[in-house]
């Protein structure tokens, strides 16, 4: 019996080293004129290293979400830790954060766009060079590292975005629909490079997306989230070995991870429009 | 499929307006002449070679230095304060949006009726031309500056704050970059406007200055160095204002 629960307890240990960022009873209310319940309560762990992306009808805290986990605001109530420290007020060293709009810097070029982080934290001139030129190289972006913002398309300035993060060396990076302006087929190459770069940095990545293909076809776990006040209906496991790209979407499989998403998510999805019926 | 003109046409034809308006601005100063008269106005030619020989007397510099020093003081001031002030409103919001009104308010009392009070408090020296110079220039470079950064677009602000950068990092690597296209628009227009007030304060109650000169001229019934103290500040305001157009323009197509 004692030795059963030794057992449990040490599973329960590596359970718990293994968590990279941990939610608990986390919610969020924005106060105002008109109080607005965003999100939870809801809890989350997210394994080290995993590829976990979250999908939800519009407006459900999606992004809100991302931010309690970034540090970028703090919670109502519960508690959210990102490598067994709490997360309070300020982002933790090691979070990467890329957001939905296009965040690059319009006076510089890319290339400095991508080193500015580097730059800011002190990193040494010659390291800062060694890592840019490899993510200009690992990104695409050879022949537009002079070029400034504006000459580039929304697609190449949401790389630069990426780039610039990547390069801080993050070990959980979290994107807030960071292809949400993007064509079907850009979408698809960046999910790829998205994987790429997964496999690469060894990195956990939480992606926020609205595309349920998307997330299917790059996630290990999809989490589902409720119309607002956002909470996690399920949370489907693909099992999609690490080598995965978007060939997947060939896949049997692939149609039924989508459709399973979709049969989760159209009831909520009705709510979040206000349709009767839902 | 439209073939892009060629660049030499489309400086060309800049060149061309460019040509046009000067063409108009001396046909209607042509017809002023004829209109007015000598005791007036004096012809664009006579103006030209007065001018001409005014600009090699020393009487002429010494003048044109006491213009000079007085717009600088007075634009450096209205650039200093301009900015601190509008950088510490927009970065309040809420003082912003409060002293915004107010200052456009300000901006529109007719200012040379505060004159005789400026005269008063600085006395008749340099200090009086500079201080009516400020209150010119100073306002529009607060609304300019206080826009730009309430304008911001607020996910370099979520940007800065994902990569740990200090608050003295934020304003000196993200904020003051990011509103520096508007910012030397504000300058642009506080620049016009400084050199109005410092002008116009040297027309009343000063013995040095070109403002001076343009009055000391009419008083003394010389219409030629009027007119052509006029013509030497509108060339130096149009090169001024050009230089500072095209230092924006580049600002605003970087952006």
């Amino acid at each position: 019996m004692s030795a059963g629960v030794a057992v449990a307890q040490a599973q329960t240990a590596t359970a718990q080293a293994k968590v990279h960022a941990r939610l608990r009873g986390v919610t969020r209310v924005f106060e105002g004129k008109l109080s607005v319940h965003a999100l939870g309560p809801l809890d989350l762990d997210l394994p080290r290293g995993e590829f976990f992306s979250v999908v939800g009808p519009s407006g459900c805290g999606k992004s809100t979400l991302m931010d309690l986990i970034a540090g970028l605001s703090p919670p109502t109530e519960g508690t959210v830790t990102f490598e067994d420290k709490p997360v309070a007020g300020e982002v933790p060293d090691g979070i990467g954060a890329v957001f939905q709009e296009d965040a690059s810097f319009p006076w510089l070029t890319v290339r400095d766009n991508i080193a500015f982080g580097l730059r800011r934290a002190g990193v040494d001139p010659a390291e800062t060079q060694r890592r840019v030129e490899y993510a200009i190289g690992f990104m695409g972006l050879r022949e537009f590292a002079t070029a400034y913002p504006a000459q580039l398309s929304g697609g190449m300035r949401q790389r630069v975005c990426i780039a610039r993060t990547l390069v801080m060396q993050p070990r959980l990076i979290l994107l807030d629909e960071p292809f949400g302006a993007l064509d079907q087929q850009t979408r698809l190459l960046m999910g790829d490079e998205l994987l790429r770069l997964w496999r690469e940095t060894g990195a956990t990545v939480m992606l926020i997306t609205h595309a349920l293909d998307e997330a299917a076809m790059l996630s290990d776990r999809v989490g589902v989230m409720s119309a607002r006040p956002g909470r996690f209906i399920d949370v489907i496991t693909t099992g999609w070995s690490r080598e995965r790209d978007s060939n997947i979407v060939a896949d049997p499989a692939f149609g039924v991870v989508t459709a399973r998403l979709w049969s989760l998510l159209r009831g909520e999805s009705l709510k979040a429009i206000g349709a009767k019926g839902a | 499929m439209t073939a892009q003109p060629p660049a030499w046409l489309a400086f060309s034809s800049r060149a061309l307006d460019a040509l046009v308006i000067a063409a108009l601005f001396v046909a209607v100063w042509q017809g002023l002449y004829e209109y007015a008269g000598d005791s007036a106005i004096t012809a664009p030619l006579a103006t030209l070679s007065y001018a001409a020989s005014l600009v090699k007397t020393s009487n002429f510099w010494g003048h044109a230095q006491a213009t000079l020093v007085a717009f600088a003081y007075s634009l450096v001031i209205s650039i200093v304060l301009g900015v601190v002030l509008g950088l510490a409103l927009g970065l309040q919001r809420f003082a912003g949006d409060v002293a915004e009104p107010i200052f456009v308010a300000l901006y529109t009392i007719p200012k040379v009726t505060l004159y005789p009070l400026i005269l008063l408090i600085f006395g008749l020296g340099v200090s009086a031309k500079v201080a009516f110079g400020v209150i010119h220039g100073v306002i529009p470079i607060i609304l300019f500056t206080l826009n730009a950064v309430k304008n911001i677009n607020p996910v370099l602000l979520r940007t800065s704050r994902a990569m740990r950068l200090t608050q003295w990092q934020t304003v000196t690597t993200v904020l003051a970059p990011a509103v520096m296209p508007e910012l030397i628009t504000g300058v642009r227009v506080g620049f016009s406007l400084t050199m109005l007030g410092v002008l116009i304060g040297e027309m009343f109650a000063s013995q040095r200055g070109l403002g001076f000169l343009i009055v000391n001229g009419i008083s003394m019934h010389n219409v030629p160095m009027t007119t052509a103290v006029i013509l030497i500040v509108v060339v130096f305001a149009i090169a001024a204002n050009g230089l500072l157009l095209w230092i924006d323009k580049r600002m605003h197509r970087a952006a």
